[in-house]
């Protein structure tokens, strides 16, 4: 059997059991992403266009083979001598172009980075490393994150869905979730800002964990919404998920925003039943807004009805398991958080992009320019992409004090609320004492490639189920929970209160274990043989 | 339906994001900042007042999960070379940046 779709833990037992090197699975996951990856993404290279093109994931920005082959070389070595070569050894795995390596290129998608090679190492892959975990390459997102299909990277081709090629990966970590799902790579580390590492894993049918904000450290991260960013794992089950975050979780003391908070055992709580367990619906989960473009009007529709099917034989799963479900929760704040986000992110995003001129590091106009005024504005104009150009514009109008109408303001508050409205239902002493929210992750499967693109307000609006967990700093686990008509996967995710993911990531396996048997947890991507 | 975005004010935006834009971006982009304004503006039926709180992590910071600020002491960046090799233009261990343009503020 092949090991590149196995799961991360069982890699790890093989390897550490001398049954395979960690050499070895790195060459057959290498294999595996020349045998479906496609070109890897680069600036100024064209969309896919050929027959091969059109049916490869291109989930990579980079391939680290001869980063990973050294790390691998290592973990066998360790093996070897008897040494404990930790708890992900050898697995190989992803990081999303967002997060820092030092000596690799890290791009965000756009052509603004795209000669920058990382002076130092993020703390999350630092610690990927400690676990044995090895780094094969780096995947595409949207540009500096800024999206929800990742075709706004500058970097083309494009990530594909592996269980649609002609349909998105969701985003912003969509190379991450597509490299999952195809086998490149057990796990990938990915961001979530509004949604991002959610999304994509709903739309590509692998588990996403977005942990509490500053559960884990942002050091390394190229900012994006410095309030809203939370780096966490994707992967193809919630064990793989759970040891992830065991090892990338806790303090550290070059972000003073990861919490000096214990790490609880997380693999401990794992395999714990569900019994008892309060688990909350709300209809405002089941609703969705959206903007039409020929009106100019948001306008409100229920959700596609297999994702509420799924979601709520999800919840049926989970009563026969012992579980409490608790219907009618109230979260009246829910449709204020894509307006809300429009602000908080764009101002945030607005002021972090504003360190990218064409004088410190990456992108310098190739234009004759007279003065420095004149290099700013050639460079960051000929290597934004609109969606940067849009955050930054945006983010501009709400906060300059010209402009000023005190949307920020106004935004800040709304997020309070949406805040106080997850206090509430959490709240172990209030009328609903949940344990945690479950909730369809997107309000749509997969979209095509092409088909949401360049509306802005809409591709936005995709995110709208996962926003408010961003405002009010909670963690969220999506996982898979089935598939539509269409063959395209299902998401649900679970929210809990502060710090829960231990609790979250028990429903999840909960949900895994009871489900085990149902014929959708047998289907694999086209791109997989069947007897991989 | 007024734009909120107009032309004017979208070229100061420009100028204040220190964009040259390409042709044909303006159009497109000023449309889609007004398009997003419909959203935005939303946030005007909220019911919030003075004494509604703010939020500006989510999630509070105590003293309890906060860490102690590191100590403030100067050290040699460890990645001094690497990340000045970053630097478009170089002389000898400085950047080099073009002339710097004044003009009065308003």
């Amino acid at each position: 059997m092949k090991t590149y779709y196995l799961p991360a833990y069982a890699i790890a037992d093989l390897i550490k059991t001398r049954q395979i090197s960690a050499v070895e699975v790195l060459e057959e996951t290498l294999e595996r992403v020349r045998d479906v990856d496609g070109r890897v993404g680069q600036v100024d290279a064209s969309q896919a266009q050929s027959k091969e093109d059109l049916s490869s994931v291109h989930a990579f920005t980079t391939l680290a083979d001869e980063h990973a082959r050294g790390q691998a070389e290592k973990i066998d070595q360790m093996v070897k001598a008897g040494e404990s070569p930790g708890p992900l050894a050898g697995v190989p795995y992803t990081a999303k172009d967002i997060f820092t390596v030092k000596g690799i290129p890290a791009t965000a998608g756009s052509k603004i980075l795209s000669n920058y090679v990382a002076p130092y190492t993020a703390t999350a892959v630092e610690r990927m490393e400690t676990a044995g975990a090895v780094m094969i390459g780096k995947v595409n997102l949207d540009e500096f994150t800024y999206g929800s299909s990742s075709e706004s990277s500058a970097l083309k081709p494009v990530p594909r869905n592996p269980w649609d090629t002609s349909r998105v990966t969701g985003g912003s970590s969509g190379g991450s979730a597509a490299a999952v799902a195809a086998g490149e790579g057990a796990i990938s580390l990915g961001t979530d800002t509004g949604g991002s590492i959610r999304q994509p894993a709903a739309f590509c049918g692998t588990v996403g964990l977005k942990p509490t904000y500053g559960r884990v450290s942002r050091y390394g991260l190229i900012a994006f919404g410095s309030s809203l960013d939370c780096p966490g794992p994707l992967a193809r089950n919630v064990t793989d998920a759970a040891l992830v975050l065991q090892a990338i979780a806790g303090e550290d003391p070059r972000d003073n925003t990861a919490a000096v908070v214990p790490v609880p055992d997380y693999l401990a709580e794992l395999e714990k039943d569900i019994r008892g367990l309060r688990i909350g619906l709300s209809e405002e989960f089941f609703r969705v807004t959206y903007f039409d473009a020929d009106t100019g009007e948001l306008k409100e529709n229920p959700i596609d009805g297999e994702i509420k099917d799924a979601v709520l034989s999800v919840a049926g799963f989970l009563a026969q398991l012992g579980a409490d479900i608790v219907i009618d929760v109230p979260l009246p704040h829910t449709k204020y958080g894509i307006p809300t986000y429009f602000v908080i992110s764009r101002v945030e995003a607005s002021s972090n992009l504003l360190r990218y001129d064409g004088v410190k590091y990456g992108f310098r106009t190739e234009q004759p320019f007279e003065d420095l005024r004149e290099l700013y504005r050639k460079t960051r104009g000929a290597a934004f992409g609109v969606e940067p150009k849009l955050r930054m514009l945006m983010g501009i109008y709400l906060s300059a004090a010209q402009f000023d109408k005190g949307y920020y303001q106004r935004a800040l508050k709304a997020r309070a609320l949406i805040r106080s409205d997850f206090e509430t239902i959490f709240d172990p002493k209030g009328n609903y004492r949940l344990d945690a929210l479950l909730t369809p992750t997107t309000p749509t499967t997969a979209f095509p490639i092409g088909g949401v693109y360049g509306d802005s307000v809409l591709m936005q609006y995709s995110d709208q189920l996962t926003v408010t967990t961003n405002h009010a700093g909670i963690p969220g686990l999506s996982i898979p929970v089935g598939f539509d008509k269409k063959g395209l996967p299902i998401g649900a995710q679970f929210l809990g209160p502060d710090y829960s993911e231990g609790l979250l990531l028990r429903v999840g396996r909960a949900f895994e274990k009871v489900t085990a048997n149902e014929e959708w947890r047998n289907r694999r991507p086209p791109l997989l043989p069947a007897n991989d | 339906m007024t734009d909120k975005i107009s032309v004017d004010v979208f070229k100061r935006l420009v100028d204040l994001a220190s964009l040259e834009l390409p042709e044909g971006e303006s159009e497109y982009l000023r449309k889609e900042l007004n398009n997003q304004m419909v959203s935005v503006e939303v946030l005007e039926s909220i019911p919030v007042d003075a004494e509604t709180g703010t939020a500006a992590h989510g999630i509070p910071y105590t003293a309890m999960n906060s860490p102690v600020p590191r100590e403030d002491v100067t050290r040699q960046d460890p990645h001094r070379e690497d990340i000045l090799k970053q630097a478009p233009e170089l002389e000898d261990g400085y950047i080099v940046v073009p002339d710097i343009s004044h003009e009065e503020l308003d």
